[in-house]
């Protein structure tokens, strides 16, 4: 195997940590406010993604990095060519990130309100956008002979696209019920449990319809068959982990669901990186990698510091595998001058 | 305005604002590290009040510097992707490096330190928030490696059937002459930020406890931990002035037009002074050699500018070009590629007065510096309103340092965005004009949509981080310690208690 095409692999390795991981946090995200009676369990929500959402992000950060760093014209053409859909998910990632840090930091409901909204936005958006700019590569688009995406932003949302946002959407918002199912203790987990039931059969629905459209329609390899059986067999196993309230069957079918995905996408595309419409303007693995050198670098850096990241972020999560209930979560100032008025107001009320 | 013009304002707002952050993060992580180890080594909890409170603030600089860092790992590609295609496979490895060595370790670790202070061992604890600060740290050198290759290209060389340049030697790359001058200068930088920041943070507090008749809690809590700060202003000071020295002499070597514009030095000359004030027409003009015909030195120190340039102060040796013998001898070089009008000398107002406003902000915190350490002399505090007024003052001006260093150095490196090595170690095809990076794929409309979005979510979001950050700085440090950080070692990771716990204890820090 050529260099050019592990790292081809290692993008989709890196892809498929960061849907997998960020999966559940904007799931977590997007669930938050309609899973939630008060503001308790909102924090709640938070909370089960509080330590470890940043580091899920940065793989996302690496592997735009490593597709910059190992098929310089992917990134270029993607990046110049998808500049509004790219836009939007970078303020939506801003709102978000900051939400998380400074939502807790004035206690008042006009201020935790308005945070509120931006960890929404900042959910809801990028679960749609991925799963567009992902269809987006399995159905190939316009690019000239200077490797330019010529193709314009209305053709970025045709039909095949939209609905591929769906899939990321709806596999999503099933990944941070079950997580929320997972992490959580009481009367929220039992509500977390029911909700993972009800998305799961959506989800597995449109997933499996945009699977086969993409396989019929799009795939240039038969290979990939194989991994929409697969990934059919997982979205069933969702549906009856979370019939059964088997969470841990249920997050592990729905990150295999999520991971398959980038399988089939990459799967489907390749040899090519960016397909063109028309296949003789394709990125591909030959026309749009670094140079050998280049490639052999990075691959001793990713061989010896990959397994390390994979051991230190293991290791984070078990150290915050506990579950979390509403005890969990310390009172906010506000509520607790709530309590103690409400304390001393008891005796005159009948 | 064109899509070139659009995008390079675009980029200098983005990195301007990211920078703004990033000094403090850097600085401030490595200080609150050394707070906690205080603490650790003594048992002595007036240390883990004060680590709690600087902790606290840089949590709320950390957020800001994360999202606003997503936004620079895009954008090359999104508003340059032809600089992209061109230097991607030199310029994309030390970026790839910096996110799996560093931002992975940074943002992992944070999340173990904010969250851990009960869930971890105090031992390993200690060790997360080390981890952040070295890896900020490392995140520093290695974005510097991936600017300085479009400072002074090497380890690279020119293909010239895909047109662009292909890294040859990794080592070269990471150990670039301009990396290793500029690294050592930026994280000295980073660090007068981190101290000026804690030192006027505690000062401001020592005189505010002493008129509130807290004389005891400004001697024993504001003291010592302003002097962690002013440890951090006097090393990174006399660091900033051996690196800064260094980084002149390296500067001049290999772009001596940058160094001559901020000098505003048109001719060359032996014992060029440093002139501290120069009038007359700066406005850019560069390339006419009568430009500078009209600027007058008011203030000069005779020899300096020679003395930072070749380390002489005279004599044949110390001779210094001028910025209209660089502009001639880059037209002989590049005349053929780009026409005879091209113009090689960045514009020589910002040049000049970024430099000195670099020099002279910083100057502010060795002001507070010094003031300090007088006043605070041998266990004293003070509650004198000019010493709490001095403390405020110095507080945004290592920031204002950080942002005029880098603005010279970027605008200095106009009109290129790789410059030509002009040394016996360079390949001149490696270069790369700003005007031929932009995204040709990009309309203008588009990019000023980007622009005008980051400019107000960013605006918007410098006014919270102020109002946080005074809010948290108001509340002070707490009376009495935490509750409870463990006092024994615990196992570590210890926490994967089942769900079914009879008394659920509340997190020690939840959002």
């Amino acid at each position: 195997m050529d260099l050019a095409t592990l790292w081809f692999l290692l993008i989709a390795v890196l892809w498929t940590g960061y849907l997998v991981l960020e999966g559940f946090d904007f799931g977590v995200g997007m669930l938050m406010r309609p899973l939630a009676k008060d503001n308790t369990d909102r924090r709640l929500a938070i909370n089960t993604i509080g330590p470890i959402w940043d580091g899920n992000e940065v793989w996302l950060i690496t592997a735009i990095g490593a597709t910059f760093a190992a098929f310089p014209h992917w990134y270029a053409t993607l990046l110049s060519g998808f500049y509004v859909p790219l836009l939007l998910i970078l303020v939506a990632l801003i709102l978000r990130g900051v939400s998380f840090e400074y939502r807790h930091k004035v206690d008042t409901p006009r201020w935790r309100e308005g945070w509120d909204r931006c960890i929404e936005i900042g959910s809801w958006v990028p679960a749609f956008l991925w799963g567009v700019i992902f269809a987006n590569f399995v159905r190939g688009v316009e690019i000239d002979g200077d490797m330019q995406y010529v193709g314009g932003l209305l053709a970025i949302f045709d039909p095949f696209a939209l609905l591929g946002g769906a899939v990321t959407l709806s596999l999503f918002l099933t990944h941070g019920a079950v997580f929320l199912a997972l992490k959580t203790a009481g009367e929220y987990q039992q509500r977390a449990v029911a909700l993972a039931a009800r998305l799961a059969v959506p989800s597995a629905v449109v997933t499996g319809v945009w699977v086969l459209w993409a396989q019929l329609a799009h795939s240039r390899n038969a290979w990939t068959w194989a991994v929409v059986a697969v990934v059919a067999a997982a979205l069933v196993g969702v549906v009856a982990a979370t019939r059964a309230r088997r969470e841990g069957w249920a997050f592990t079918s729905n990150a295999v669901a999520i991971g398959l995905l980038v399988v089939l996408v990459f799967g489907s595309i390749f040899p090519a990186v960016m397909p063109g419409t028309d296949p003789a303007t394709s990125l591909t693995i030959a026309n749009a990698s670094a140079s050998p050198y280049s490639l052999m670098v990075m691959s001793w850096v990713a061989l010896f510091l990959v397994p390390v990241v994979l051991l230190y972020q293991g290791w984070t999560f078990k150290v915050f595998s506990k579950r979390l209930s509403r005890e969990s979560i310390p009172p906010q100032p506000s509520e607790l001058a709530a309590a103690a008025a409400g304390g001393e107001q008891a005796p005159t009320a009948p | 305005m064109e899509e070139l013009d659009l995008a390079r304002w675009q980029f200098g707002i983005t990195t301007v604002y990211h920078f703004v952050f990033v000094p403090l993060t850097i600085g401030l992580a490595t200080l609150v590290a050394i707070m906690q180890t205080i603490w650790h080594r003594t048992n002595d909890e007036r240390w883990l009040r004060i680590t709690r409170f600087f902790g606290k603030l840089l949590l709320v600089n950390f957020a800001i510097g994360v999202v606003t860092g997503i936004v620079q790992e895009f954008q090359f590609g999104m508003n340059w992707s032809e600089y992209s295609r061109f230097v991607g496979d030199v310029f994309g490895a030390p970026l790839a490096m910096e996110a799996l060595a560093a931002f992975f370790v940074e943002s992992t670790f944070l999340g173990l330190w904010i969250f851990g202070w009960e869930k971890l061992s105090r031992r390993v604890h200690l060790m997360c928030i080390w981890m952040v600060a070295l890896s900020t740290t490392a995140s520093a050198y290695f974005i510097l490696a991936a600017n300085s290759f479009m400072q002074h290209p090497v380890g690279a060389e020119w293909n010239e059937e895909l047109g662009r340049a292909q890294l040859n030697d990794i080592g070269a790359v990471l150990t670039n002459p301009t990396t290793l001058a500029a690294f050592p200068h930026v994280i000295t930088a980073a660090w007068l930020v981190g101290g000026t920041f804690v030192a006027g943070i505690a000062g401001w507090w020592i005189v505010r406890s002493v008129r509130r008749g807290e004389v005891e809690k400004a001697r024993t809590i504001y003291r010592p931990a302003a002097y962690v700060g002013l440890i951090a202003i006097v090393v990174s000071g006399v660091g900033l002035a051996i690196t800064g020295d260094q980084q002149a002499k390296v500067m001049y070597e290999q772009q001596p037009g940058k160094m001559s514009a901020a000098e505003s030095l048109c001719v060359g000359q032996e014992a060029a002074p440093f002139s501290l004030l120069t009038l007359g027409n700066l406005n850019g003009t560069v390339g006419d050699p009568d430009a500078c015909d009209d600027l007058v030195h008011v203030l000069s120190i005779p020899g300096l500018t020679s003395f930072l340039a070749t380390g002489s102060f005279s004599g044949e040796e110390s001779y210094v070009p001028g910025t209209n013998d660089v502009q001639e001898a880059f037209a002989a070089e590049f005349g053929d590629s780009y026409g005879a009008d091209m113009q090689y000398i960045p514009n020589l107002m910002i040049s000049y007065w970024s430099f000195r406003l670099m020099i002279g902000f910083a100057v502010v915190s060795g002001a507070l510096a010094l003031a300090a350490l007088w006043t605070l002399r041998r266990g004293r505090v003070t509650d004198s309103p000019w010493f709490s007024r001095l403390c405020l003052i110095a507080l945004p001006a290592p920031f204002l340092a950080n942002i005029s260093g880098w603005v010279f150095t970027e605008m200095g490196r106009q009109p290129w965005v790789v410059v030509p090595n002009i040394g016996a170690d360079g390949d001149l095809d490696i270069r790369l004009r700003t005007a031929d990076g932009v995204s040709t794929v990009v309309s203008a409309p588009t990019v000023l949509l980007s622009l005008v979005a980051f400019t107000l979510i960013y605006g918007a979001l410098a006014v919270v981080w102020l109002r946080l950050l005074r809010k948290d700085v108001l509340a002070g440090v707490p009376d009495a310690a935490p509750d409870s950080p463990d006092r024994e070692d615990t196992a570590d990771g210890e926490g994967t208690g089942s769900a079914g716990d009879a008394a659920v204890k509340p997190l020690d820090f939840a959002y």
